[in-house]
C-alpha cells in the first residue's frame, strides 16, 4: 500500500502545477486574442511574429551573452575548483563555506551592489579619477556580463569541486609512475573524469543567464534587451499573454535542445538524474 | 615555489571579486548619509529604521513564512515520492523522473509565467493572488529538490531489512518510520535545507505569482532598486549575512565532511 | 526528538498562518499607488481617525497598473490612475460610479477640473495631483540653452541622458518633436517616431523608472525628461538643477482616484478619498511628491516660491502645445508593437 501510493500526491502535485501550467502556456502560444469577444482563436501568428529578425536578434543576442557568461566562468572557475580541490581539508573546508556563502545573500542585493561600484561616481571611477580617468561602465553589456560571472560562477565551481574531490588519487599517481608529464594527467584524466562537473556547471551557468530579465534590467539599465525582458514587458506591461508565451515556448524549446546537446558529452549520465547539481 | 604563489594569488583575487560588493554593502550600512558611494561618517540610524520600517519588515515576515512552510510541505510529500519512486518499475520510475526533472530544467521565468497563467485561470474560481499562490509554487519548484536529495539515500540503503521488518511483522508505515526513516534522514534534511534557501533567495517565480500587497524580500528589493534604494537595505542584509555566518560555522564545526554542506 | 520539534514548528507556523487569515474580518483598504505618490504617514493617520487598516501597494506605470487589475486574482479599493487609462478602463466597464454625497472635501477642488475629457463632471473618478512632463538638467554639465526636446539627440550628450522606460510617455516625446499630436493614430507618424527613439538609443544612459532622482541628484546624468513633480523635489534641494517645459510641447496630465468596479470595500474607499482631499491632508502630500495641486485650498497654503512654478503651474500660454493622452482604443496595439520593437532593436 504504501509503497504503492506514497508517490501519489508527488503525482497529482506535479500534475496540476507543472503539467496544466505547461499545457496552458502551449495553448496561450498558439492562439490569439479575438479583439470583440475577447475568446481565444488557435493561430500560429505569435511564432510568425517571432521570426521578425528583430525578435530573433534578441534571442540570439542572448544566448551569445549568456555563451560568454558561461566560458568566462569556466576560464575563472575551473582553476579555482582546482586549486580547491587539492588544498588541505582544514582550509579547504573554510573556504568553501566561504565560497558558499555570498551565495546566501539576495541576489538582488548583490547585484545593485554592482550597481553602486560601476556608477559614474561610483568605487571603480573614484579610484579611475585619480589617473584622470571616467569610464562609462554601468549600464552596458559589459555590465551585465559581468553581473551573470559574478552571480552564476559560484555554480560552476562547486559542481566541478565536487567531482573533482571524488577522483582517486591512484590514477593520477599511476599515470604520474607511467611517466606522464602534468599536462598529460590532466588530459588524460583529470578532465575527462571532471566532465560531469562541468557539465552540470555549465547548464547551471548557461540557463539562468540566458533567461535571466532582472540582471539585463539592473545593470543594463532598460538598454539590454534580453528574450527574459522581453518575456516580462509582454506579461506585465504590454499585456499580451499570447506572444509572452510564444516567446517562452521558445525559450523552452531552445533550452531543453541545448540541454539534450550538452548531456551528449556526458556518457554515464544514466539515471543519476542531476545529483551533481548541489 | 612559485607555483604555489600562484594559486595564492589567484584565490585571493576571486575571494575579492566575490566578497568586493558585500563588504561594499556591509560597510555602507553604517553610513552616515543615504549615499552608497561616499562616506560621511559613522551611524546606525539605518537598522533603526530598518526595524521601523513596515515593508520590509512585512516582508521579511512572508519571506520566512513561505520558506518554512514550503520546504516543509514541499520535503513531507517529496521524501514519500521518493520512497514511492524507488520501489516503482524502471519505466514508470523514468517518466516520474524527468517529470521532476521539469522544473529544475525550465528555466525561472517559464515556470513562473505558467503558474501565474493556471492562477489566473483560476481566479474565476475566486482564487485571489497572494500569499496562497506564492506558497503553492515555492513548493512546486522546491519538491524536486527534496527528491534528488532522498534518492540516493535509500538506493544507498539496505533494502532487505526494510522486508526483514515487514516479515517480523511490521506494518509497512512502522517499517517506514522505523527502518527507512531513520537511514535516509540525512537526505531529508539535506533536501530541506536546499528548499529553505531556494524558497529565501527566489524572485523571478514570485515576481509572477503573488499579489495583493503581499511581497517576499526579493520582490521589495526589486522594487526599491527601481525607485531609489535606501541603506535600510543594507543594514538587514548585513544582519542576514552574519546570521547566515554564523550558522554556517556552527554546522562546519559539527560537520564531519565537507559534502554535507556542498 | 526531532520529529517532535519539527511537529511544534509546523503548530506555530499554522497558528501563525491562521492568525494572519483571520486579521482579514476587519476591513483592510487595499490602495494602490504609483510609488513614492504619497507622504506615507498620512495612511497612518487614516487608520488611527477611522480604525480603517490599510494595504499599501505601489506600480510603476499605468501599464503595469492596468495588468494588474485585468489579470485577475487582485482587489483594489483605490486606484490612481491617470487620464487616459481612465478613459480606457471607463470604457471597459472597470471602474465604479462615485457617490459623491460621501465626498463632501470635492467642493475644494478647483472647478476648472471638473470638466476634464475623460471624465466630465467626477462621475468616475476626481482629482489627485497634476502635472507636466519635461525636462530636468544639471546646469554644471550642460551649457546650452534647454528649451527644446532636440537636446536629447546631441551627440554632445552621449551617456548623460535618462529617458523614462514608459511607453507612452517616451513615445511621447519623439512624437512632439517630429512636431505630432502625441495621440496620432497614424502608423507613418508611429513609424517615425520609432526610428527616432532607436536612432537616440546610444546617446541614452539608461531608461529609468522612479530613481531618476537619485541618479540625477548623483550626477551620474545631465539631462533626464521626467514629471514636473520630480523636478521640483529635486531642485528644492540642490540648486545646481533647472526644468525645462519643451516649446515644441509636451504632456500635461492629470492623476486621479478610483474606485474599481470589482472593489470590496466601496464605503472604506469612498472615506478615504473625502481625506485626501482635505486642505490639510493635501498640503502634506503636495510638499511631499512636488507635483501640482488641485485642491484650491491646498494652494492657498503653499508657499509662494512654489505657486510660482512655472513648471507646475504654467501658464495658458506655456501650454499652447501640450496634450493630454488620449486612450488609443485597439490602436493601442500598434503603439505596444512599436514599443517592443523599440526596446527589441540594438
Amino acid at each position: 500500500m504504501l509503497k504503492k501510493y506514497s508517490a501519489t500526491p508527488y503525482v497529482i502535485w506535479s500534475i496540476l502545477f507543472i503539467v496544466i501550467p505547461l499545457i496552458l502556456i502551449v495553448t496561450y502560444s498558439l492562439s490569439t486574442k479575438n479583439p470583440i469577444n475577447g475568446q481565444l482563436v488557435f493561430s500560429f501568428s505569435n511564432y510568425r511574429k517571432f521570426l521578425e529578425l528583430k525578435f530573433i536578434n534578441v534571442l540570439l543576442k542572448s544566448v551569445t551573452l549568456a555563451f560568454k557568461a558561461t566560458i568566462i566562468c569556466i576560464i575563472l572557475g575551473y582553476p579555482m575548483a582546482m586549486i580547491l580541490s587539492k588544498m588541505e581539508a582544514k582550509l579547504q573546508k573554510k573556504l568553501i563555506v566561504l565560497f558558499i556563502l555570498p551565495m546566501w545573500m539576495n541576489f538582488l542585493m548583490r547585484t545593485y551592489a554592482w550597481m553602486v561600484i560601476l556608477g559614474k561616481n561610483g568605487f571603480i571611477n573614484k579610484l579611475l579619477s585619480m589617473v584622470g580617468l571616467n569610464l562609462n561602465l554601468l549600464y552596458t553589456r559589459g555590465a551585465v556580463l559581468l553581473g551573470m560571472v559574478y552571480n552564476f560562477l559560484p555554480f560552476m565551481v562547486l559542481p566541478i569541486f565536487t567531482v573533482l574531490l571524488k577522483i582517486d588519487n591512484n590514477y593520477i599517481e599511476a599515470a604520474e609512475d607511467l611517466g606522464a608529464d602534468k599536462l598529460t594527467v590532466f588530459r588524460k584524466i583529470i578532465f575527462p573524469l571532471s566532465m560531469p562537473g562541468l557539465i552540470s556547471g555549465i547548464t547551471m551557468v548557461f540557463m539562468p543567464a540566458v533567461s535571466t530579465f532582472v540582471i539585463s534590467n539592473l545593470l543594463g539599465g532598460g538598454k539590454e534587451v534580453l528574450i527574459g525582458n522581453l518575456i516580462e514587458q509582454q506579461f506585465l506591461v504590454l499585456n499580451n499573454w499570447n506572444f509572452g508565451s510564444a516567446l517562452s515556448v521558445i525559450l523552452m524549446i531552445f533550452i531543453l535542445v541545448f540541454m539534450a546537446f550538452i548531456n551528449k558529452f556526458d556518457k554515464d549520465n544514466d539515471d543519476k538524474g542531476g545529483v551533481g547539481l548541489w | 615555489m612559485v607555483n604555489k604563489y600562484i594559486k595564492r594569488i589567484y584565490t585571493i583575487a576571486i575571494f575579492l571579486f566575490l566578497y568586493a560588493p558585500i563588504i561594499l554593502l556591509i560597510i555602507f550600512s553604517f553610513n552616515k548619509s543615504k549615499s552608497l558611494s561616499s562616506w560621511d561618517g559613522f551611524s546606525l540610524k539605518w537598522y533603526i529604521e530598518l526595524f521601523n520600517d513596515k515593508h520590509i519588515m512585512k516582508s521579511l515576515y512572508y519571506t520566512l513564512l513561505c520558506a518554512v512552510l514550503s520546504s516543509i510541505i514541499a520535503t513531507i510529500i517529496g521524501t514519500f515520492a521518493a520512497f514511492g519512486i524507488f520501489n516503482m518499475k524502471k519505466i514508470q520510475r523514468k517518466i516520474i523522473l524527468n517529470l521532476n526533472n521539469l522544473p529544475l530544467l525550465n528555466p525561472d521565468i517559464v515556470t513562473g509565467i505558467s503558474l501565474m497563467l493556471l492562477f489566473a485561470f483560476l481566479s474565476r474560481y475566486k482564487l485571489r493572488l497572494g500569499f496562497l499562490t506564492m506558497l503553492i509554487a515555492h513548493i512546486t519548484f522546491n519538491i524536486p529538490y527534496v527528491i534528488l536529495s532522498v534518492l540516493p539515500k535509500l538506493k544507498q540503503m539496505n533494502k532487505d531489512i526494510y522486508l526483514a521488518a515487514m516479515d517480523l511483522g511490521a506494518t509497512p508505515f512502522y517499517a517506514f518510520k522505523k527502518i527507512v526513516f531513520p537511514e535516509i534522514l540525512p537526505g531529508i534534511i539535506t533536501g530541506m535545507l536546499i528548499a529553505f534557501t531556494m524558497s529565501v533567495d527566489d524572485f523571478v517565480i514570485s515576481y509572477f505569482t503573488t499579489g495583493n500587497g503581499v511581497s517576499n524580500l526579493s520582490i521589495t528589493i526589486y522594487s526599491m532598486t527601481r525607485r531609489g534604494i535606501k541603506p535600510t537595505i543594507n543594514a538587514l542584509s548585513t544582519i542576514l549575512f552574519t546570521v547566515v555566518l554564523s550558522l554556517l560555522l556552527v554546522v562546519n564545526k559539527r560537520s564531519k565532511s565537507i559534502k554535507d554542506l556542498t | 526528538m526531532k520529529k517532535n520539534v519539527l511537529l511544534v514548528l509546523i503548530i506555530i507556523l499554522s497558528l501563525s498562518f491562521l492568525y494572519g487569515c483571520s486579521s482579514n474580518d476587519e476591513v483592510v483598504l487595499n490602495v494602490y499607488n504609483w510609488g513614492d505618490y504619497i507622504d506615507e504617514s498620512v495612511l497612518d493617520d487614516f487608520t488611527n481617525e477611522t480604525g480603517i487598516k490599510i494595504n499599501y501597494e505601489t506600480y510603476p506605470t499605468n501599464e503595469d497598473m492596468l495588468v494588474k487589475l485585468t489579470q485577475g486574482g487582485s482587489n483594489y479599493d483605490v486606484v490612481f490612475p491617470s487620464d487616459y487609462m481612465i478613459e480606457k478602463m471607463k470604457k471597459e466597464g472597470m471602474l465604479s460610479k462615485l457617490d459623491k454625497s460621501l465626498i463632501p472635501n470635492l467642493e475644494n477642488i478647483d472647478e476648472n477640473f471638473s470638466n476634464l475629457e475623460f471624465d466630465k463632471g467626477y462621475e468616475y473618478s476626481v482629482p489627485y495631483f497634476w502635472g507636466t512632463v519635461g525636462i530636468l538638467y544639471n546646469k554644471n554639465m550642460v551649457d546650452d540653452k534647454v528649451d527644446s526636446w532636440d537636446i536629447l539627440w546631441d551627440e554632445k550628450y552621449k551617456d548623460q541622458i535618462l529617458m523614462m522606460d514608459s511607453q507612452r510617455d517616451t513615445i511621447m516625446v519623439a512624437q512632439k518633436k517630429l512636431g505630432y499630436s502625441m495621440n496620432s493614430k497614424n502608423v507613418e507618424e508611429l513609424e517615425k517616431a520609432k526610428e527616432l527613439l532607436i536612432a537616440q538609443k546610444p546617446l541614452v544612459l539608461a531608461y529609468v523608472g522612479d530613481n531618476v532622482k537619485d541618479m540625477m541628484i548623483q550626477g551620474e546624468a545631465a539631462l533626464a525628461v521626467v514629471w514636473s513633480g520630480e523636478a521640483y523635489g529635486v531642485m528644492s534641494e540642490h540648486e545646481e538643477f533647472g526644468f525645462a517645459l519643451p516649446k515644441e510641447g509636451s504632456n500635461y496630465w492629470f492623476d486621479n482616484i478610483v474606485i474599481p468596479k470589482d472593489a470590496k470595500n466601496k464605503e472604506a474607499a469612498h472615506k478615504f478619498i473625502n481625506f485626501l482631499l482635505d486642505p490639510e491632508i493635501g498640503f502634506r502630500n503636495t510638499d511631499y511628491v512636488g507635483y501640482s495641486t488641485p485642491n484650491k485650498k491646498t494652494f492657498e497654503m503653499l508657499d509662494d516660491e512654489v505657486k510660482a512654478r512655472k513648471g507646475a503651474y504654467p501658464s495658458d500660454e506655456l501650454l499652447e502645445n501640450f496634450e493630454v493622452f488620449l486612450d488609443p482604443g485597439d490602436f493601442i496595439e500598434e503603439y505596444n508593437r512599436v514599443w517592443t520593437e523599440f526596446k527589441a532593436a540594438n
